[in-house]
């Protein structure tokens, strides 16, 4: 009986603790000691809707997230997380792009391929701000589109 | 027409009222305090807790699924036919996870708990204060609070958030089943949906609810059985007002919390 017993609860605890760690570390995204990346910075003059977590991808692969984005000398400095093994030249483009018309933004890399291998703490320095939708229809309204 | 007196009397009898009510809840208060007091305390009594964890966890994970899983479905049944008209069926799969692990997970798994174990704590603890075993048990030198009260709750602390977790994770199955297998959603959009849509922030709400209601659910049913009237009709009406007012506690911090960690 006592055996039985302690074979349900520890059945009960082992599945509970998968279904908490599923949650946790493959849809929460929770990184135990760190993760697996190496951090650059990337200033843009707007990051407007893109949030910390965002994927990072080069060639539509993801290869990152967005660690961070604070204030920095009135630019929008973003920590950028890139998977370590995927190296990133001090070329690089940095842009901001949005999934559909109104879906999420994310950062679109273009590795470069000159130059010197970024390290971590460095920072990219061509960026481009993700496009402003409403600012393209008005133009479009006024007649004044390129 | 009240004369002085009979209006005196009113506010004299309000005041008592409200004396008591709020004597009630010290009580109460205290209660917890001093059961939680009696964890850190020795003798620790694992074999209770052991027993109470299969009790509160193990025996109540079948129904937990179950509900979770019908819940997982009729939500995307009810997700696809309202984002269809959107034509963003795509989107499914993070509205089912988004409401399981922030709302529906918690507070459903925490209410079949009560259901199931909660009535039967203060049914159990009840009939021990009626039948004078937990006087025997204090004339035997035991604590009752630390015998009976302290396991009960360390028990609900840990199995509910598990039972919370296996109810998410259920229920995110069931909307596939429905959505993927029944709707012709495309699988890849339903998960990739879920992981970009799901942040750790959204699971940590989802444990420290579960966690919270663990706690409601173990002190109010407790605390209606132990201080139960001496009698069968006594011990019913305690039943009742444990569940009826755990479950209503489970509602009520339920929305404040999620106001606070919005």
């Amino acid at each position: 009986m006592e055996r039985r017993l302690e074979l349900a609860v520890g059945l009960f605890v082992i599945v509970g603790i998968a279904c908490l760690g599923y949650l946790a570390i493959k849809l929460g995204k929770l990184e135990l000691v760190g993760g697996d990346y190496y951090e650059v910075q990337a200033e843009f003059s707007s990051t407007s809707g893109l949030k910390s977590g965002a994927p990072v991808e080069i060639a539509g692969v993801q290869v990152g997230r967005i660690k961070g984005i604070r204030l920095h000398d009135y630019q929008a400095s973003v920590t950028v997380g890139i998977q370590h093994g995927v190296q990133v030249y001090s070329d690089a483009i940095a842009s901001i792009k949005t999934r559909g018309i109104i879906g999420e933004k994310f950062m679109e890399l273009s590795p470069g391929g000159s130059g010197e291998a970024l390290r971590p703490g460095d920072t990219i320095q061509d960026t481009e701000s993700g496009i402003d939708l409403e600012q393209v229809i008005s133009q479009f309204i006024h007649g004044n589109v390129e | 027409m009240f004369s002085s007196v009979n209006s005196m009397e009113w506010i004299i009898g309000v005041g008592e009222r409200t004396l008591v009510r709020v004597q009630g809840m010290g009580h109460m208060f205290l209660f917890l305090l001093r059961a939680i007091a009696w964890v850190f305390r020795p003798p620790f009594r694992f074999d209770q807790i052991l027993k109470q964890l299969h009790f509160i966890g193990f025996k109540s994970t079948f129904v937990v699924v179950l509900t979770a899983i019908f819940t997982g479905m009729v939500l995307a049944l009810q997700g696809y036919y309202s984002l269809q008209k959107f034509g963003s069926e795509g989107l499914l799969g993070s509205a089912v996870a988004l409401s399981m692990i922030r709302e529906l997970g918690p507070v459903l798994a925490a209410l079949m708990v009560t259901a199931r174990a909660g009535s039967a704590m203060t049914a159990e603890i009840g009939i021990m204060r009626i039948t004078e075993q937990i006087d025997a048990l204090e004339t035997m030198a035991i604590n009752s609070l630390q015998y009976l009260i302290s396991p009960k709750i360390i028990g609900a602390l840990v199995a509910v958030p598990l039972l919370v977790a296996i109810f998410d994770v259920v229920g995110i199955y069931g909307g596939y089943l429905v959505g993927v297998k029944l709707l012709g959603v495309s699988g890849g959009s339903y998960w990739s949906s879920i992981e970009s849509a799901v942040e750790w922030r959204d699971v940590y709400g989802g444990i420290l609810k579960s966690v919270s209601f663990g706690l409601i659910i173990s002190w109010v049913c407790c605390y209606k059985g132990y201080y139960t009237k001496m009698s069968s009709e006594g011990l019913g009406k305690a039943t009742t007002e444990a569940v009826v007012l755990s479950s209503v506690l489970i509602l009520v911090w339920d929305y404040f919390l999620t106001s606070v960690l919005l």
